[in-house]
């Protein structure tokens, strides 16, 4: 044992195995770098400017090259002199008009290719990615905070009183999943009909809480009998105290492996919801929405904005779930 | 000895284990021992002694991924090397010559299965017998091993029978295969007094009539006085003392097996202190003056009784709970598990509460407290009932009525350190004027209870179980109670801890004049640290009566059968 007179809480130790395991800590890299994308692209540090028509329509990726028909769609767009016509009037003053504008707003040229290619209208991939990444990861982390929230609120008032308080929540619980998820999830859209990211948030947290209070409930159900829980009764610690000063501290692991779950089912069902237009409202842009746009896309072979959007969740969720495997690991207790 | 009649021998045997990638822990540290074909061997040590490895390992059950044993090691039975046998050989052999019962009855059979199929899924798989001459032999088996009325029992699941049965079912299904050694590791450490004393003579009968060898493992080494022929002390993965049992008994040589022998409370005497472990230690390592070589006698003896006419400081009146169950959808069944339990309290004196398992002592303690709601009866404290009071009004008295519980790995919050466990009372009934005064407090209890001070900043989990007691009675004093429930508080700790925490108990009712309920299933700490003792049976109180008196001269008839019950060892 060492000289320090405090030593290292629960907190500190699974932190310590968290550390010793490298694939905890290349996916915690990989999470840490896209909540910085989030973090800059709504500072309008980066992917400010993704609405502009930089490329092309459908500009490929740069390694692929470009599109042989782009490059003379690209030439067809630059401003042609027009023969003179001598039965227009105001040809003279036209002519005119159009010098004006061609030395002070001269068109640019549009790029026939861009690192991961462009849209329909020639939005850059890369940039609409990141822009996406930040509406999807911010509805996925809010909700999956405001499911949590209240599954462990509730799950705590109703596992640590029991009787009557108990089943009064098992009857609205067993009420609200007897509904199909689905269903629920478009009936409350219908209802709120506004479309907004504050909307999506609201109908996935109010429908995704009943998984964590089902966990929190047997958790407090468990604790609450236990023997540092009459203790600290016998103290005179107050129902309040023992709710949350003593007990929640010993379950807050099940809720923070229940919100990182969450947060990845979140942003897969951010982008069913976008993909069946009950997402976010148009001049939003999302994984979900990207991936409803591609849908068209495919069909003209071009691959890319479906491959971006889906490749970056794809990886996103998959160091998600490695961490938060991992940090059930080294939270729980028994495993020491 | 010679070398052809010893069924297992055991040389040099040194097992470590890993924790990590880099670093080990040593549990055995060159063991070696011999058991005769026909006998039985007590192996007896403490919590972290290593004798439970030591039988796992001749059993084989060592998880092999993170057990190191040395190649200079060997277990050799009935001339068979062990270590180094493929793994579908030793389980052949470990399955029909060497059986092994466990702590635990009720975790080791299957649930699901009645208690004739897994004794029948043995005879079949291992001696070939079919459907019909399987149920049959543990037909036989069942009566052998004391079930009564076994041909109803044969069909009855686990849950069906009680913990005393299960064990039975448990060692019927080990002697099924007629094996050459059973290993029984703490075969009754779970079970009832009298439970206990049943199983042990059922074992002692079961070595005779079949002439097996039993390795017979305990962290106690009173209950093997009557069984063992030979008895093997172990601590700290070292054997002690190996030697006959009544050399053992009677003249131990080793310092820690005298320490063992009389650090746990006797009937007879009561010395103002029990010895502890390291009186006997430092006596080893400086063996010179006289009065050193039996420090449980050098003591004068303390006086406990009550005398009429006492204040008492609580009157218990007819208290009463009554548990409701639920029964089906919508019924409920009404379960008394305490009726009609009346005493009374004197200011510094112990009331010891006794009883086994389901007998209601946990109750009587946690309703007192208004853990549980009483259904019935009163509790009269300076002339209040605590009962009747609402819980605004109760809270000043949860100051004064305090309750050590039996686990002190459960209770004490593991996200909390001991200072913020020890500071949390004080804050909450407002005592000390500032933080950095009760934190004052905290330390001195902290110093008074028996840690050091660096405890302060550490969290539970990084103390022993006996440490942990002392953190759970600094918190109580932390409040200055003038009642004090222990439930079961010494049970779970090993003798020599028991005999350090007990000490503490008692120096802190002599300096601060506590009343104690000690509440234990353990009759002689009970009859060691109280004034008066409460037996205790299925609910109701059968005899209560000054605890010098109540061992003398039982009046209830199951008072003397719990006395009788306990091992004449200790």
């Amino acid at each position: 044992m060492s000289a320090h007179l405090d030593s290292a809480g629960l907190w500190t130790l699974a932190w310590r195995r968290l550390r010793a395991d490298r694939i905890a800590m290349a996916a915690l890299a990989v999470v840490a770098g896209f909540l910085l994308l989030v973090l800059l692209s709504g500072a309008g540090l980066i992917a400010a400017d993704w609405e502009r028509e930089v490329a092309v329509n459908y500009a490929p990726p740069t390694f692929l090259g470009a599109d042989p028909g782009s490059r003379a769609l690209a030439q067809a767009q630059l401003p042609r002199a027009t023969p003179p016509n001598a039965f227009d009037p105001l040809a003279a003053e036209l002519a005119e008009l159009k010098a004006q504008v061609a030395a002070t707003h001269r068109p640019r040229e549009k790029r026939t290719t861009l690192p991961f290619g462009a849209d329909k209208w020639g939005h850059d991939i890369v940039q609409k990615t990141i822009k996406g990444g930040q509406t999807s990861i911010v509805v996925g982390l809010v909700a999956a905070l405001l499911a949590v929230t209240l599954g462990t609120l509730f799950g705590a008032v109703s596992g640590f009183h029991g009787g009557w308080v108990d089943d009064l929540f098992n009857w609205f619980y067993s009420v609200f999943t007897a509904i199909p998820a689905i269903l629920m999830i478009l009936a409350v859209a219908a209802v709120l009909q506004q479309k907004g990211v504050a909307t999506i948030v609201l109908i996935l947290g109010l429908t995704g809480w009943t998984g964590p209070y089902r966990l929190m409930r047997a958790e407090y159900i468990k604790h609450a009998a236990r023997e540092y829980v009459m203790a600290a009764d016998a103290i005179g610690a107050s129902s309040l105290r023992r709710m949350f000063g003593h007990i929640l501290p010993n379950v807050a692991h099940v809720a923070l492996v229940q919100l990182s779950i969450l947060t990845v089912g979140f942003i897969k069902a951010e982008v069913i919801l976008s993909f069946l237009g009950f997402g976010v409202p148009v001049g939003t842009v999302s994984w979900g929405s990207m991936l409803n746009e591609a849908q068209n896309e495919l069909i003209l072979g071009k691959w890319w904005q479906m491959a971006a959007a889906a490749g970056a969740m794809a990886t996103l969720v998959t160091a998600f779930s490695l961490f938060a495997d991992a940090l059930r690991d080294a939270l729980d207790p028994k495993i020491k | 000895m010679s070398q052809h009649t010893d069924l297992l021998q055991v040389r040099n045997l040194r097992i470590a284990f890993r924790t990590g990638k880099t670093s080990t822990v040593e549990a055995l540290k060159g063991v070696s021992f011999d058991l005769p074909s026909d006998a039985t061997v007590a192996l007896v040590g403490e919590s972290g002694s290593g004798k439970s490895v030591a039988s796992l390992a001749v059993m084989g059950l060592l998880p092999a991924q993170t057990t190191l044993i040395d190649p200079a090691s060997s277990i050799r039975f009935a001339g068979r090397e062990l270590l180094g046998l493929p793994a579908n050989e030793r389980r052949a052999l470990c399955g029909k010559d060497i059986a092994m019962i466990f702590q635990e009855p009720m975790s080791s059979l299957n649930p699901v299965f009645t208690a004739g199929f897994q004794i029948g899924e043995v005879l079949r798989r291992h001696m070939g017998m079919n459907a019909r001459a399987a149920r049959l032999r543990t037909l036989e088996l069942l009566a052998e091993v004391g079930i009564p009325d076994p041909a109803t029992k044969i069909d009855a699941y686990p849950g069906q029978m009680s913990g005393g049965q299960q064990q039975r079912v448990m060692i019927a299904m080990a002697i099924a295969c007629e094996p050459k050694l059973l290993i029984a590791d703490e075969p009754t450490t779970a079970l009832d007094v009298t439970i206990q004393q049943q199983i042990m003579a059922l074992i002692a009968r079961l070595q005779q009539a079949r002439r097996m060898a039993v390795l017979f493992i305990t962290h106690d080494l009173g209950l093997v006085a009557e069984i063992a022929d030979r008895v093997i002390v172990m601590r700290h993965g070292e054997v002690r003392e190996e030697g006959a049992a009544a050399q053992v008994f009677g003249a131990p040589r080793d310092a820690y097996t005298r320490a063992l022998l009389h650090c746990r409370p006797r009937l007879d005497v009561r010395p103002l202190r029990l010895p502890v472990i390291d009186d006997y230690l430092a006596e080893s390592t400086a063996p010179a003056s006289a009065s050193a070589s039996a420090p449980e006698l050098a003591q004068p003896q303390r006086v406990r009784g009550t005398t009429p006419g006492e204040q008492p400081l609580l009157v218990v009146n007819h208290l009463a709970k009554r548990f409701w169950l639920r029964d089906g959808l919508f019924r409920k069944r009404a379960f008394d598990a305490v009726q009609d339990v009346s005493f009374t309290l004197g200011r510094g004196k112990t009331l010891g509460v006794v009883g086994e398992s389901g007998s209601g002592k946990t109750t009587v303690g946690l309703t007192l407290l208004r853990l549980h709601r009483a259904s019935g009866g009163s509790a009269l404290f300076e002339g209040r009932d605590l009962l009747a009071l609402s819980e605004r009004e109760y809270q000043p008295y949860k100051r004064r009525i305090q309750i050590i519980f039996q686990n002190p790995y459960a209770s004490l919050n593991p996200r909390f350190t001991v200072g913020q466990i020890l500071l949390e009372p004080m804050r909450i009934h407002r005592i000390g004027a500032s933080d950095a005064e009760r934190i004052g407090m905290a330390r001195q209890l902290l110093a008074r209870v028996g840690l050091p001070e660096a405890a302060y900043g550490r969290y539970p989990h990084e103390f022993s179980g006996g440490q942990r007691q002392r953190i759970a009675i600094a918190r109580c004093l932390t409040l200055r109670p003038e009642i004090l429930v222990c439930d079961e508080s010494v049970s779970a700790l090993d003798v020599s801890v028991q005999a350090q925490v007990l000490n503490l108990l008692q120096d802190l009712q002599d300096e601060y004049g506590m009343s104690y309920i000690f509440i234990s299933h353990d009759l002689s700490v009970v009859k060691y640290i109280s004034d008066q003792v409460m037996v205790m049976q299925a609910g109701r109180v059968v005899e209560l009566a000054d605890s010098d008196t109540l061992y003398r001269d039982p009046q209830h008839p199951y008072t003397r059968s719990l006395l009788a019950a306990i091992p004449k060892g200790g």
